[in-house]
C-alpha cells in the first residue's frame, strides 16, 4: 500500500510538469498544426525567470517577502514565455504557415538561437528586452484606440515603442547595478533554491510527500483547470475551438482568425514558462534544461491524440507513472524473487534515461495499434 | 439602390484563370440567382466576395465600401453572410455553439450578443429540439439549415447561398426554399444564390448566367426563357 502510493505519488509529480508543458504545446498544435520546437526553451525561460525573481527577492528591499517569490514567478513566467512566444508566432511561424517541415526546421533554428541567448546575454539585460517587449506589445491594448489612428498614428506607435524601450534599458541597468550574478553573461547552470515554507516534506501514513512536489501538482491542476475553463466557457475559447476545427469558416463568420492565432500561441508559450517554474524546483536550471523535456512533452501530445485535453491529461500520467515504475526499479521492490535473468533486465533499465528509452519504446508499440493516440478525433466530419 | 457591385473581377487559382471580367450588382432587397453548369466558377465568385480567394484585379463595391482588401472576417461584420457549399458547420461544436458563433459578425461580436434569436427556430423548428448535439452528427439536411440560421444570426445585408439545396432530400429542399423566401419578405436583405433547380431558380427576382468563368446573359427571372435555362442549368 506504501509502495503503490508513493509510486503514484512520484509518478503524478513527473507527468504534472510534462502536463503543464504538454497543455501548451497540444493546444498550439492543434490550433495551427504548427509544431514548435522551440517549445523547450519557452519552458527554460520561465525556469530563467524564477531564477530572476528569485535573485530580486533576495535583495534587501524584498528579503521579508522572500518566501513569495514562487508565487511572483508564476504570473511572470508566463508573461515572459508568451510575450517570446508571440514574437516568435509573428515574426517566423506565421510567415511559414502551411508548410509544417520549414517550421519544424524553422523553430529548431529558434531554439537553438534562445539556448544561445541565454548563454551570451547578461539575464539582466534580457529581463529589459523582455520588458520593452512586453510594454511594446501591451500599451497598444491599454491605450485608447483614437491614439493609434489618424495622421499621428504612426507617429505615436513610434514613441510607444520608444518608451517602452526606455523602460526596457531602465530595468536592465537598476537589475544589473543591484545584482552583481546576474549582470555578467554565464553558460553555468544556476540554482533556484525553494524558499523555507517549501522544504522538506508533509508525513501522511508514513510516508513522506516533498512539498515542492505538491506545489507543482497542485500548480498543474490549477493550469489544466483553468485552461479546461477558458476553452469551454469563455468567448475567446469557443472563437479559438472554432478556429481550430475549420478555420476558412470561422473567418468567414467574422471571427478575427490573427488574433485567435496570436492568442493562443501567447497562452500556449506562457503555459510552458509556468512548467519552466516547476523545472526550476526540480534541478538546476540551464540552457538546455527545455531539451530534456521537449521529447517528453510530445510523446504526451501524440500519444493523448492531437487537440485532446483529456487525452492529454491522461498520456501524461501514464508516462509519469511508467517512468518511474521502470526509472526507480519499483518492479524489483514489487516482485524481490523475481528469477535472476528478468531481474537484470529490470535493473538495466532501472536508471532515468534507461526508463525513458523503454517507455519511448512502448509509445512505439502501442502507436502501431493506435496510430491516432488514445482518444481520436470521431464523428462524421472527421473523414472529410 | 445598389448594395453589392462587382467590377472587372479576375481570379486565379494558381495559373489558370477561373473568373474573367465579371461584372454583376445586387439591390437591396433583392434576390439574384447565378445559373451556370458545373466548373464555370460560380463558387469561385461566391469565394471571392466573401475573401476566402484573392482576385488578381477588380473591384468589389459594397454598400460603398470597397472591400477587396479586407480579410473574410472583416467582410463578415460589415455585413455579408456567406454559406459556403458543402455546409461548414464546425463539428465538434454544439449546435447551440454554431449558432452563437453566426453572432460574431454582429458590432461587439459574441462577447455582447449572447441571445439567439428566436426567429432562426421559427424558420427551422428542428434546430431547436439539437441545440446540444453536435453539429458534426447532424444529417447534411440539418446541417444546411444550421448553416442558414448561423448566417441569418449575424444580421447580413447581403446573403450569399451556394447551392443551399444541393443534396438534400426533397422535404428539407422545399423548408429551405421557403425560409429563405421569408427571410427576403421580412428583413429586406439581398440574396446572391447559386442554384441548379429550376423551380428555386424562378423565385429570385433576376438572373445572371455564367459560362467559363464570364457572365454571357443576365435578365429577370420572369424572361428566363426555355433555351437559357437548357443551355446554362444541368438538369
Amino acid at each position: 500500500m506504501q509502495l503503490l502510493l508513493e509510486s503514484l505519488f512520484n509518478g503524478v509529480a513527473i507527468g504534472s510538469v510534462l502536463m503543464m508543458a504538454a497543455l501548451g504545446l497540444a493546444i498550439v498544435f492543434g490550433l495551427m498544426g504548427v509544431i514548435n520546437l522551440a517549445h523547450g526553451e519557452l519552458m527554460m525561460l520561465g525556469a530563467y525567470t524564477t531564477y530572476v525573481v528569485q535573485m530580486v527577492f533576495k535583495l534587501p528591499a524584498f528579503q521579508s517577502i522572500y518566501g513569495l517569490y514562487v508565487l511572483v514567478a508564476i504570473p511572470l513566467a508566463f508573461v515572459v514565455s508568451g510575450v517570446v512566444g508571440i514574437l516568435l508566432e509573428r515574426t517566423v511561424i506565421r510567415r511559414l504557415y502551411g508548410s509544417p517541415l520549414e517550421t519544424l526546421l524553422a523553430t529548431w533554428g529558434v531554439s537553438l538561437i534562445l539556448q544561445q541567448f541565454v548563454r551570451s546575454v547578461p539575464l539582466a539585460h534580457a529581463a529589459g528586452l523582455i520588458l520593452a517587449l512586453v510594454l511594446g506589445f501591451g500599451l497598444p491594448l491599454v491605450l485608447p484606440h483614437r491614439f493609434f489612428e489618424g495622421a499621428r498614428a504612426r507617429i505615436n506607435r513610434a514613441i510607444t515603442w520608444a518608451m517602452s524601450a526606455l523602460g526596457g534599458v531602465l530595468l536592465a541597468g537598476v537589475l544589473a547595478s543591484q545584482i552583481s550574478r546576474i549582470a555578467r553573461a554565464t553558460s553555468r547552470n544556476v540554482d533556484v533554491t525553494a524558499p523555507k515554507w517549501m522544504r522538506g516534506g508533509i508525513e501522511w501514513m508514513d510516508i513522506t510527500f516533498p512539498v515542492p512536489r505538491l506545489v507543482i501538482i497542485v500548480m498543474t491542476i490549477v493550469a489544466v483547470v483553468g485552461v479546461t475553463w477558458f476553452l469551454n466557457r469563455s468567448v475567446w475559447g469557443m472563437r479559438i475551438r472554432a478556429v481550430t476545427q475549420n478555420r476558412s469558416m470561422s473567418d468567414c463568420l467574422g471571427i478575427p482568425t490573427d488574433t485567435v492565432d496570436v492568442l493562443t500561441f501567447g497562452i500556449g508559450s506562457g503555459l510552458a514558462g509556468v512548467a519552466g517554474v516547476a523545472v526550476s524546483l526540480l534541478g538546476s536550471v540551464g540552457p538546455n534544461v527545455g531539451g530534456s523535456y521537449i521529447v517528453g512533452c510530445f510523446m504526451v501530445v501524440v500519444l493523448g491524440g492531437v487537440g485532446n485535453l483529456l487525452g492529454t491529461v491522461l498520456a501524461s500520467f501514464a508516462i509519469g507513472l511508467l517512468t518511474d515504475l521502470i526509472g526507480a526499479g519499483r518492479l524489483l521492490t514489487i516482485w524481490p524473487d523475481m528469477p535472476s535473468p528478468l531481474a537484470g533486465t529490470v535493473t538495466f533499465f532501472a536508471t532515468t534515461s534507461m526508463a525513458q528509452v523503454l517507455v519511448f519504446a512502448l509509445i512505439v508499440v502501442f502507436l502501431q495499434f493506435r496510430p491516432a493516440g488514445l482518444f481520436p478525433q470521431k464523428g462524421r466530419m472527421v473523414e472529410a | 439602390m445598389t448594395m453589392l457591385e462587382i467590377r472587372g473581377l479576375n481570379t486565379y487559382y494558381g495559373e489558370s484563370h477561373i473568373l474573367r471580367d465579371v461584372d454583376l450588382r445586387v439591390l437591396a432587397g433583392e434576390m439574384v440567382c447565378l445559373i451556370g453548369r458545373n466548373g464555370v466558377g460560380k463558387t469561385t465568385l461566391l469565394k471571392s466576395l466573401i475573401g476566402l480567394l484573392k482576385p488578381r484585379s477588380g473591384e468589389i463595391v459594397f454598400e460603398g465600401n470597397g472591400m477587396e482588401r479586407q480579410p473574410p472576417h472583416r467582410r463578415a461584420r460589415s455585413g455579408i453572410g456567406y454559406v459556403p457549399q458543402g455546409r461548414e458547420i464546425i463539428p465538434q461544436l454544439t449546435v447551440e455553439e454554431n449558432l452563437m458563433l453566426g453572432m460574431e459578425a454582429l458590432p461587439g461580436g459574441l462577447a455582447r450578443n449572447h441571445r439567439i434569436d428566436p426567429f432562426v427556430y421559427e424558420l427551422f423548428p428542428i434546430l431547436q429540439e439539437f441545440l446540444s448535439r453536435k453539429g458534426g452528427d447532424l444529417s447534411g439536411g440539418q446541417q444546411q439549415q444550421l448553416s442558414i440560421a448561423r448566417a441569418l444570426l449575424g444580421q447580413p445585408k447581403l446573403l450569399l447561398l451556394d447551392e443551399p439545396t444541393e443534396g438534400i432530400q426533397p422535404n428539407i429542399v422545399q423548408d429551405i426554399e421557403a425560409a429563405v423566401q421569408r427571410i427576403i419578405a421580412e428583413k429586406g436583405i439581398g440574396v446572391l444564390l447559386v442554384e441548379q433547380h429550376l423551380h428555386f431558380v424562378r423565385q429570385a427576382d433576376r438572373y445572371y448566367a455564367m459560362q467559363r468563368g464570364g457572365i454571357v446573359a443576365s435578365g429577370s427571372t420572369s424572361e428566363l426563357s426555355q433555351d437559357v435555362v437548357d443551355r446554362f442549368l444541368s438538369v
